[in-house]
């Protein structure tokens, strides 16, 4: 797509979606949001790019191999945080210890899981655009 | 230490989970391989701690994040579940360790770390279904292994395409199997306002007699037939075992259809089982018995006529999960722990054929079909004498574990059927010999084909056979941890119905 429009618009759209995902993912503990919709919205910017400029300079900013790496470690964070509460001697997920008193410690917990669900979700996004943007009929190179 | 047998129950699951996450990410093969052996080596380690401790204990309830059931999801260990846990635990220990040369030869390249990763995710969600006392979390573990057992069945593609097909295929049914589940459970949510399953045992009788829970019960049964694999919702079954690659087979025909005939179950007993006299649920029983018998002839028949010698093998689990749903539905003390010893045993029995079948096709370097690997069991002497004794385990030859499990179910259903329902389980046993013979003539006596390969036995593969093999021998001749085990699990599990 070479139309002028479109990219300076892109390029000026690009940052605010991406902010207004982080307000939705922290906003979450108080009100409507959290990570799975601030994953969708952050990932919106990426397809956009993509769109607008093309697969091949998403890739640049958003390469595969640090866009599964990311997919990974946003559910490792989730475990881990889990596995935190686990070695301080309380069940797993509970976030009671992990602060100075109980609600800031759920406070915390909450915080971490949600950010690790928001990761998830924004790179699966952007990692199913990729695998579908990538198929090439009859072809069985693997990518 | 203090700390480990605390969080037994959530550690056979999170182990598997973590693993999972940090093997998709390595970037070389044999490292992955070695911490997928480490992860399933750590499960069974924690499977035996948790299995001493229920010997003592009866039950062990598990409350995660501190949240105290019936609001928060509680993890339930007992007599019943700890049977499925060992099942998963030994045969994903002995599966991975067989593994490695298996997914190098039938995996693209790229995606080697990813099976592996998919392998653990699987075996994790197989543990969470059978720990999990809730029932809308039971739902999202049967997504997380089913979809994990899609994915590792698809990647059977390097081989065959067709697996791309059966892939799809048990996509589809599997989805439409969780969909129905879930609807049932939010019906029963609807009525009683409770997820977790005791909860639901004690409201649901307070209902009185009330539709949604017909619907409900319906619904949930039905989804969890498709899963189990149970007769006419058997379809997917037959392609997703045969063109999987060879130790995807193996997991799956061992522990995917026993842990969805475990939530069976659990449904029906546990969730259900107070409201029997209600609904007069009792005599749904006999649709179970009609199915199951369907099951045990149509199976064998299939496999009579069936070339591909996975397929085989497949239709020969459709006939099996036939004789454990048999026992389930006697609904007698000793119908019910014999399906648990069928399970046990079966578990040991098709791994063992499977792992048996894919070693001689690893030799010819094809995928197994009616001829490729005929003719080869001289010159692979471990591996054919393996294979002997799990197929005569699996006709029920005295000494092995098949025949034990004959025993118990045809002692339980002239029980409480008298003799024809023996006869007819003897029946079809007797015509599961003629796929056997058919097996071991086209390998043995078909000596004109592949006779100029020179293999060499890998001890890497055949050291897991020869386990397996042994436990279906010691098993078959010390049954008593088997049956005992068996018969508390069906004590707790009919405790259940009032």
């Amino acid at each position: 797509m070479n139309n002028l429009i479109l990219k300076v618009c892109t390029k000026v759209l690009f940052t605010p979606i991406i902010l207004f995902g982080l307000y939705v993912q922290f906003h979450g503990d108080f009100g409507p949001g959290g990570g799975f919709q601030a994953g969708v919205i952050v990932a919106a910017a990426f397809i956009l790019y993509a769109m607008v400029f093309g697969v091949d300079k998403c890739k640049i900013i958003m390469p595969t191999k640090l866009n599964f790496f990311l997919l990974v470690l946003g559910a490792f964070l989730y475990g881990f945080v889990g596995i935190v509460g686990l070695i301080l001697g309380e069940p797993y997920l509970s976030y009671d210890l992990l602060g100075s008193t109980k609600q800031s410690g759920q406070h915390i917990g909450i915080l971490l899981v949600e950010f690790g669900v928001g990761l998830t979700v924004c790179n699966v996004m952007i990692c199913l655009f990729y695998s579908f943007a990538n198929f090439k009929f009859g072809s069985n190179k693997n990518d | 230490m203090d700390l480990i047998i605390k969080n037994l129950p959530i550690l056979i699951v999170i182990t598997p989970l973590m693993f999972s996450l940090i093997v998709a990410v390595l970037p070389n093969q044999r490292h992955s391989w070695f911490l997928t052996n480490l992860a399933s080596l750590l499960t069974l380690f924690f499977s035996i701690l948790l299995g001493i401790e229920v010997s003592e204990k009866n039950l062990i309830s598990y409350h995660l994040g501190n949240w105290p059931p019936p609001l928060g999801i509680e993890y339930i260990v007992d007599k019943v579940s700890i049977i499925p846990i060992f099942i998963i635990a030994v045969i994903s220990c002995l599966a991975s360790s067989f593994a490695h040369n298996f997914f190098t030869s039938e995996v693209y390249n790229n995606l080697i770390s990813k099976t592996y990763s998919l392998w653990l995710l699987t075996i994790a969600g197989l543990m969470g279904l059978v720990t999990t006392a809730d029932a809308f979390n039971l739902f999202v573990f049967l997504e997380i292994s089913s979809l994990s057992a899609v994915a590792l069945v698809a990647m059977g593609s390097k081989v065959d395409k067709k697996a791309l097909v059966a892939g799809y295929n048990y996509l589809i049914l599997g989805a439409i199997g969780a969909t129905f589940y879930v609807i049932g459970v939010g019906l029963l949510y609807g009525v009683s306002g409770t997820l977790n399953m005791s909860d639901l045992s004690q409201k649901i009788p307070e209902l009185g007699l009330n539709k949604s829970v017909i619907v409900a019960f319906t619904f949930m049964i039905l989804g969890i037939m498709v899963k189990a694999a149970i007769f006419p919702l058997h379809i997917w079954l037959p392609n997703a075992y045969a063109y999987a690659p060879s130790p995807v087979s193996i997991l799956l025909a061992a522990t995917a259809t026993k842990v969805a005939i475990y939530i069976l179950a659990r449904i029906s007993f546990t969730i259900f089982g107070t409201s029997y006299d209600i609904y007069s649920f009792e005599s749904l029983r006999y649709i179970l018995l009609f199915l199951s018998i369907c099951a045990m002839f149509a199976g064998t028949v299939m496999a009579i006529f069936e070339k591909d010698t996975k397929k085989l093998l497949a239709h020969s689990s459709v006939a099996q999960i036939g004789y454990i749903i048999l026992g389930i539905s006697l609904v007698t003390k000793a119908g019910i722990a014999s399906s648990f010893i069928h399970l046990i045993n079966h578990a040991l029995i098709k791994a063992g054929l499977f792992m048996s079948v894919v070693a001689m096709s690893f030799y010819t370097f094809k995928r197994i079909d009616a001829t490729s690997i005929s003719g080869i069991g001289r010159q692979m002497p471990i591996t054919f004498f393996a294979f002997i004794i799990c197929a005569l385990s699996l006709a029920g030859l005295p000494l092995t574990v098949g025949f034990i499990s004959k025993l118990y179910l045809i002692k339980a259903a002239y029980m409480s059927e008298g003799i024809w329902l023996p006869f007819l389980i003897l029946l079809s046993s007797a015509l599961s010999l003629v796929y056997i013979w058919k097996l071991i003539e086209g390998l043995w006596y078909d000596v004109d084909k592949n006779n100029k390969l020179k293999i060499k036995e890998l001890p890497e593969i055949y050291i897991p056979l020869l386990i397996i093999t042994f436990l279906n021998i010691y098993f078959g001749i010390d049954a008593g941890l088997i049956i005992n085990s068996s018969y508390n699990a069906a004590e707790a599990l009919l405790n259940g119905i009032k």
